[in-house]
């Protein structure tokens, strides 16, 4: 009888989440890309701004990868492996705090507007229409070049385009969370709108959080790339995936690994975080359930 | 159905309008000044003060951007600060271009993911499957630019099938397409996918089986139109994401369209054309949803305006 009784008990998520290979494989590159980026000053072979004097062919063009250097050297005679591992540290870096400041940005704004309906809820909805309606690439490279772009100011202009969706998502549980009973039961017993709010309905959003959380982190790692391709993201001589691109583009028939490798470290950072996003949302979201 | 459409299109209106104000408020606040920019290193104090009164610049930020509101209403975005041409026809010559590579990515996204995902239902399960469905993720997560240095590396370099870049014939189209189309296969094929399966488990495509039809039959006559139409109802949505695709593409292979005017644009600081493309980009995107909502319940009856 315990043998069947043990088998009643659901798995936690985490086990669930544990049992998808490729939620695996998305935990296993976050793992590797993360611990490139913190160990990258004892790993990292050179130091990231040092131009080789034997890194360039004596004609001056980039060496391409070898034994010495595994992923090459770049227009400058510098190490692109070197540059790989610390421009880790700029993706992550930016992913964490953009999307998580786009996060309690959304989350405000979603949980505000489906909480009290009436003017404040309109208001905010219809400017996030608006902002659903802006280009976001064209208003973030605005946005880019009004500041004098910074790892920081990056981070912050992707927050302020990236909010939307996390705000929609939000807005929508937060508003049919709101008209049922056990909320209708807690303000009948007297709590304030704040508890409500943040011991009552906050806990039921988390999973919706963490999954937009993790899918988030994708996208802000691609805009990232991509400000810094256009120049107006993170400024070199700080390396940033996008940025050793956007540096050596002009060579890329002719060094091919200068624009290929840091592609590809994008795409498998961005790959393993939609890789778990989307695992996390299949095991934490009980309508998903018993789906494949 | 009137109703709607009249508080739909009053509704899109006013936020072409917050898009305006808002662009308008932070071209205002650009540390860069234009000014400085149209007259040169060289230009004395004066020629420099003369120039911002000539393009009043040197008014209040209401006046001038009620100045802007005027314009709009009669479809002048006003001329551009360093070419001195109207931004309106500098973005009519660049929009063919555009509309083109736009078309061309639907068509590009659609033949990959609907027929991906097509695959993918009816091999449910399988090796084939799954693979089809890794793929999709990982179209999902490349960045534009990466895709589109990619294809011209293998395409045009190596295999030299099509040429590195510019506009003129249905050549130069193929590289710039895909790349703008390959990031929304993705999303179709998965929507693709499930829709087949969802619509292979009803009850009319079990009735054409019973009644004894072939498999290519069922698939192709019954479940298809079926599964397809809701995810054709989604394309207007695209355009939003395309908007955002067009700038980086269109460095990329040298596409004369209104992203790359745009790109110019910001580099120089010339804010008429940067006012006019984002609002040109703004009216696509809102036009776009609006078509998707309007044609979805012609799609699916069950699904009621409101």
């Amino acid at each position: 009888m315990t043998v069947a009784d043990a088998s009643f008990t659901p798995p936690s998520p985490l086990r669930r989440l544990m049992r998808r290979k490729l939620a695996l494989l998305g935990l296993a590159l976050i793992a590797l890309v993360v611990a490139g980026a913190v160990l990258a000053p004892w790993i990292a072979p050179y130091a990231p701004d040092e131009q080789l004097f034997d890194g360039l062919t004596l004609e001056g063009a980039p060496l391409p990868p070898d034994a010495r250097f595994i992923f090459g050297t770049d227009l400058l005679g510098r190490d692109l492996f070197t540059r790989i591992l610390y421009g880790a540290q700029t993706s992550l870096v930016i992913g964490v705090v953009a999307n998580g400041l786009a996060l309690i940005i959304g989350t405000l704004v979603g949980i505000t507007a489906g909480y009290f309906r009436g003017w404040i809820g309109a208001v905010l909805m219809r400017f996030t229409d608006l902002m659903m309606a802006f280009p976001a690439l064209l208003l973030a490279i605005c946005l880019a070049a009004i500041f004098q772009p910074s790892l920081w100011i990056v981070a912050m202009v992707i927050a302020l385009v990236n909010w939307v969706q996390a705000a929609r998502v939000i807005y929508t549980e937060t508003s049919s969370l709101a008209t049922r009973d056990f909320i209708a039961a807690e303000r009948t017993l007297g709590a304030g709108t704040g508890r409500i709010l943040f011991r009552h309905i906050l806990p039921h959003l988390v999973p919706t959080i963490i999954v937009w959380g993790t899918l988030g982190i994708s996208t802000t790692v691609l805009l990232e790339a991509t400000l810094s391709f256009l120049g107006v993201g993170v400024q070199p001589p700080t390396p940033s995936w996008g940025n050793i691109i956007f540096e050596n583009q002009t060579w890329f028939q002719t060094a091919p690994w200068l624009v290929f490798i840091p592609g590809a470290a994008i795409i498998l950072l961005a790959l393993a975080f939609n890789l778990v996003g989307d695992a996390l949302r299949d095991v934490l979201d009980p309508t998903q359930r018993g789906r494949d | 159905m009137a109703a709607y459409l009249i508080r739909r299109l009053l509704v899109s209106a006013l936020i072409l309008l917050g898009v305006s104000f808002i662009t308008f408020v932070l071209l205002y606040v650009l540390p860069a000044d234009p000014v400085r920019q149209i007259a040169g290193r060289s230009a004395t104090a004066e020629t420099v003060e003369n120039i911002r009164r000539e393009l009043g610049l040197d008014r209040p930020f209401l006046i001038q951007y009620g100045r802007y509101l005027a314009g709009l209403v009669q479809g002048d975005l006003g001329r551009s600060y360093l070419q001195k041409t109207e931004v309106a026809e500098l973005i009519a010559s660049r929009l063919p271009a555009t509309l083109l590579l736009m078309l061309g990515a639907i068509a590009a996204e659609l033949a990959l993911g609907l027929t991906l995902g097509i695959v993918a239902a009816l091999k449910r399960g399988t090796m084939l499957d799954q693979t089809l469905m890794m793929t999709s993720f990982v179209t999902v997560s490349a960045p534009q630019f990466v895709v589109g240095l990619l294809l011209l590396y293998v395409f045009a370099v190596k295999l030299g099938w099509f040429p590195i870049g510019g506009y003129g014939s249905f050549a130069h189209l193929v590289l710039p397409a895909l790349t703008l189309g390959i990031l929304g296969s993705g999303w179709y094929s998965r929507m693709m996918r499930s829709s087949m399966i969802e619509v292979l488990r009803a009850d009319y495509v079990r009735t054409a089986r019973a009644k004894g039809l072939g498999r290519a039959r069922v698939v192709l006559g019954h479940a298809l139109p079926n599964a397809i139409l809701p995810i054709i109802a989604m394309i207007g949505i695209d355009i939003g994401i395309f908007m955002g695709g067009i700038v980086v593409v269109e460095s990329v292979f040298g596409w004369p369209g209104i992203g790359q005017l745009a790109w110019q644009a910001i580099q120089r600081v010339d804010i008429p054309i940067i006012m006019g493309v984002t609002l040109v980009s703004a009216f696509a995107i809102v036009l776009g949803n609006l078509l998707a909502d309007l044609v979805a319940p012609l799609i699916d009856p069950r699904i009621k305006l409101k």
